[in-house]
């Protein structure tokens, strides 16, 4: 079997057949996306709701064209245009959008466990868009689909990991996923940036330098530093960061000689990553972005396309 | 191999006589034409397209230009469906405006694959013409639509199953026919 659920909440309880079938189901999708008319039929009549309570421009345009290059009638909302600046709680937003029969939900939520709250409480499927810290799936899925296009996604690759892993939910969605597909995680970040416990997890190898997350690694994944965070001083300065941590055309070197460079996005140029390494030719950054469509059109497909 | 009760209408000689004669009727009766091209509808329609291309090649010298059809998202009963259907590639590498094509599949039987198939293809541009050559015509259509090229006509009721088989995917060439008293009840319907 495939992916046959009715949510989509996060990569952590995703087994390697539901990851791959995903994955191959996406690889199909991209081609839509060079045909002189990109739309197919395929969720014609049905209603996906974006509903988006943290600022979004990449995800949710990504859902949104995902749903309307499959005849889905894509609706969105943000939080401050909505009713809960009137003070509304999210079951009662959710169960007011429930009450208009969408078929799928895509949320993206600042605390962790919305979606699975929502999912809950929701006759529709809901795709977890972000919540909190814990867990972005579809970033990590199209991750996995632009790591494909370069390499073999299975034990033997080496992916690193680097930033603040504390704080992203991206992370934490491809470490899951990477690692029930038995590829060797390797994360690097100041301390303060590092979740306690993470070396105790079998397939993840923690490093305290970055030189020694990417010796020989064929993926990297750089994270993005939440300069908005800044004001809890996660370290000293922004310049220290870069000169950490940052990945510059140097430090790459010490990977693999076709390693590909990763990012999801907004980039902070100069801190987490230079403009050379980010624009250069190993950097994947565009793909990843072209990819998400793909994937969010296959994750659509696969929860909307369903009878009930 | 043939199981017990199944009727077999082919083996794989007689697929390659269909096959050859099939060939020969998209040649003459598009004889002339500068943009003709084959379009296979997976799996197995685009098994016989590709021989359908070997064919002519090697009779004609002339190479068709080969497209590959995955009709999952022009489904008319995928509201229906208990669970999901495989999404698979879809490769049309030629332009398709002002071209002749002829789709090609194993079994014609309700018409609604055909169906999705010319509204898949349409998408991807404005052909002249569209024919279709099919292995098997069943009879029993739920939609207008009609074969240009028949290999083998086999009149079956909807409870019987009508089975092709192709070496490229199922190890060996045939055709056959189980008649509804013996379709076991689980079974899907043989397309």
């Amino acid at each position: 079997m495939g992916f046959n659920r009715k949510d989509l909440l996060g990569t952590r309880d995703l087994s390697v057949v539901e990851i791959r079938s995903l994955l191959e189901s996406a690889e199909s999708f991209k081609e839509i996306a060079e045909r002189p008319l990109k739309k197919v039929p395929a969720l014609r009549g049905k209603t996906v709701v974006n509903l988006f309570f943290e600022p979004s421009t990449r995800t949710r345009t990504s859902f949104e064209i995902a749903a309307k290059r499959l005849s889905a009638d894509a609706v969105n909302m943000s939080a401050s245009t909505s009713s809960v600046v009137k003070g509304e709680s999210l079951i009662d937003t959710v169960e007011n959008i429930q009450a208009m029969a969408p078929d799928i939900v895509v949320i993206r939520h600042g605390y962790v466990g919305a979606a699975h709250l929502v999912a809950g409480r929701i006759g529709a499927s809901v795709v977890n868009a972000g919540d909190g810290a814990n867990e972005h799936p579809t970033q990590a899925l199209l991750d996995l689909l632009t790591i494909a296009e370069h390499k073999k996604l299975e034990p033997g690759l080496t992916v690193a990991i680097i930033g603040d892993i504390a704080h992203s939910r991206v992370a934490r969605s491809n470490i899951w996923a990477l690692i029930t597909l038995g590829i060797t995680v390797r994360v690097c970040a100041p301390p303060t940036m590092l979740p306690r416990g993470l070396e105790n997890i079998a397939g993840i190898q923690v490093c305290r330098r970055p030189e020694e997350a990417l010796a020989g690694a064929d993926v990297v994944m750089m994270l993005r530093i939440q300069l908005e965070r800044q004001d809890r001083l996660l370290f000293p300065s922004i310049r220290d960061y870069a000169r950490i941590f940052g990945l510059n055309r140097r430090r790459l070197d010490l990977a693999c000689p076709d390693a590909i460079v990763m990012h999801p996005g907004p980039m902070n140029r100069g801190v987490e990553i230079t403009s050379e390494v980010a624009d250069g030719e190993r950097a994947v950054i565009l793909n990843q972005v072209s990819n998400g469509v793909a994937l969010r059109m296959a994750v659509l497909f696969m929860l909307g396309g369903q009878g009930t | 191999m043939p199981k017990m009760n199944e009727n077999r209408i082919c083996d794989s000689q007689e697929m390659d006589r269909l096959m050859t004669q099939v060939a020969a009727e998209i040649m003459d009766r598009n004889k002339g034409c500068q943009k003709l091209a084959l379009v296979g509808i997976l799996t197995r329609g685009v098994c016989l397209a590709r021989r359908l291309q070997k064919i002519i090649s090697e009779t004609s010298g002339q190479e068709l230009p080969l497209g590959i059809l995955d009709i999952t998202l022009y489904r008319d009963d995928l509201a229906h469906a208990t669970h999901h259907p495989i999404v698979r590639k879809t490769e049309i590498p030629f332009c398709l405006d002002g071209a002749t094509v002829v789709l090609v599949d194993d079994v014609l039987y309700t018409g609604r694959t055909v169906r999705a198939a010319m509204d898949g293809l349409i998408d991807f541009g404005r052909p002249q013409s569209i024919q279709l050559a099919v292995l098997v015509d069943r009879g029993c259509r739920e939609l207008p639509i009609a074969a240009d090229y028949v290999g083998v006509e086999v009149p079956a009721s909807p409870q019987d199953r009508v089975m092709v088989r192709v070496e490229e995917s199922d190890g060996f060439d045939q055709v056959t026919v189980t008649p509804r008293s013996l379709v076991s009840v689980s079974s899907s319907r043989g397309e």
